[in-house]
């Protein structure tokens, strides 16, 4: 594919440096809803002048540029060992020129390697359809809300959580308590009901690609996602954990199938750095649309 | 709004409470992993740190026309410093500490026998607060890597949270404690 790098270059550039609109506009509305003086207000403010500030400069908004995540959706014959290698030229690029912090560590030696690439980074997920289109989408997630991500196999006697939908939002409460500030709060989850352990926690990460106005097409996990989020305001945890009215930004739940024997519910967390972009190509090649 | 401005005197820092924002102004010492591990382990300081600011972060720091540039400097999560962060303060009479998530009770402790601080920092907000930067004064235990490195910044006006004093209060504790109650209404 032509113009493939370049094209992926600009992908993260603007993932790193630039919130999408619809997570800018959800910040700012809640910022406005924090009393007037408080540690709460503080933090906000100054998070809306550094989105701001990092899309002036065209550099990193957060100095953890996190794990690099690509979310591929293709034609039937489409190259995804090109594909691969492109992207992997391209983060060893983007790394240089400072787009990209460099964050990738030899869990052996603890040598960084320097240029973002190693088993499992950048990390590819590929997807086929029957449309003419490729749809790429890459979702920057910093290390401090990766770490309180959290998985949960009901029933679950600590919290009190049966196998069922108020087992559920037992669970990802008890998940939004134990994070507190760390995560980089207000926050966004990403759930998967059932699943194995491996791809519950993907198709948690895989929730983050929804807008933040997207409503589920299921009624009963609409409904969970507000309340989620209604519920987890009246926590008081606020920004940072300073305290305040906004603890979550969005919730975004889907479903996988389960084993009889297993009942997963997984939470990915991620911080008001919600670093997601992606564009569509067309079958030559050319960017014929930003999807965020 | 608290202007918080060297010298950082145990006064003055007894004088902050849980709660109060400030706009920090003078110089303060970066450190994480591997500068609280080599100090714990009986490393020397290449600086004198009695009365300073130590702050967990680790920055992007390029070299421009020969001068260094700050390019992102904000906070790093600070709970993995928690094992050695009351004995360094005690024993170099830090004054205070900068970062993100807060800190447990050893550290809250040690800030409240020493007269030390723990200042919440802004997490991710990388630009914002390498823009309070103004000057980068030097660096030292360049062998740890540049993020792990001790940088001395110069800082003015970097906005910041008191979230532990030294008189025992916690905002952490206190917003987890709050917190659980409400999820108890909620459930």
């Amino acid at each position: 594919m032509r113009n493939l790098k370049s094209n992926l270059l600009e992908l993260i550039r603007r993932t790193s440096a630039e919130l999408p609109d619809d997570v800018v506009h959800t910040i700012a509305r809640s910022a406005k809803q924090e009393q007037q003086g408080s540690n709460a207000q503080y933090a906000m403010n100054i998070i809306v002048n550094n989105i701001d500030m990092a899309k002036l400069k065209s550099a990193p908004l957060c100095q953890d540029t996190g794990s690099i995540l690509f979310f591929v959706t293709a034609p039937k014959g489409f190259d995804q060992l090109a594909f691969e290698k492109a992207a992997r030229d391209t983060v060893a690029e983007a790394t240089a020129k400072g787009y990209l912090r460099q964050n990738s560590v030899d869990s052996l030696t603890g040598k960084n390697t320097g240029n973002n690439l190693g088993p499992g980074s950048p990390s590819l997920h590929f997807h086929q359809h029957r449309g003419s289109r490729v749809d790429v989408r890459l979702i920057l997630k910093g290390g401090g809300c990766e770490n309180v991500g959290a998985q949960y196999s009901l029933p679950d006697t600590r919290i009190n959580a049966n196998r069922d939908m108020d087992g559920v939002r037992k669970a990802i409460l008890d998940a939004v308590i134990q994070a507190q500030g760390k995560g980089c709060g207000p926050g966004i989850l990403g759930v998967c009901i059932g699943g194995d352990r491996a791809t519950s926690y993907v198709h948690s990460k895989e929730q983050l690609l929804r807008t933040m106005e997207d409503a589920n097409p299921d009624r009963t996990l609409a409904a969970l996602e507000k309340d989620i989020v209604v519920s987890a305001n009246k926590l008081g945890i606020g920004p940072m954990g300073f305290g305040g009215a906004t603890t979550l930004l969005g919730c975004k739940i889907g479903l996988l199938n389960r084993l009889p024997a297993s009942y997963f519910v997984s939470i990915s967390y991620m911080c008001w750095a919600y670093r997601r972009q992606g564009f569509v190509l067309n079958s030559s090649g050319k960017i014929v649309e930003w999807l965020y | 709004m608290i202007q918080l401005v060297e010298p950082f005197t145990e006064e003055k820092i007894r004088a902050l409470k849980q709660g109060d924002m400030v706009r920090l102004s003078g110089m303060v010492y970066t450190g994480r992993d591997a500068v609280h591990k080599y100090l714990h382990e009986g490393g020397k300081p290449p600086v004198n740190l009695e009365n300073q600011i130590i702050y967990h972060c680790g920055p992007v720091v390029i070299k421009e026309k020969g001068k260094w540039v700050v390019k992102a400097a904000g906070p790093t999560t600070s709970a993995r410093e928690e094992p050695y962060q009351g004995d360094i303060i005690e024993k170099f009479k830090i004054r205070a500490v900068i970062g993100k998530g807060g800190m447990g009770p050893k550290t809250l402790e040690a800030c409240k026998k020493v007269g030390c601080v723990y200042l919440h920092a802004i997490g991710g907000a990388a630009q914002v607060l390498a823009e309070c930067v103004t000057e980068v004064v030097g660096v030292h235990l360049e062998e740890f890597g540049s993020p792990e490195a001790i940088w001395a910044f110069r800082v003015k006006d970097f906005p910041a949270v008191v979230t532990m004093d030294a008189h025992g209060n916690s905002l952490h504790a206190t917003v987890l404690e709050q917190s659980k109650e409400r999820l108890k209404q909620l459930v």
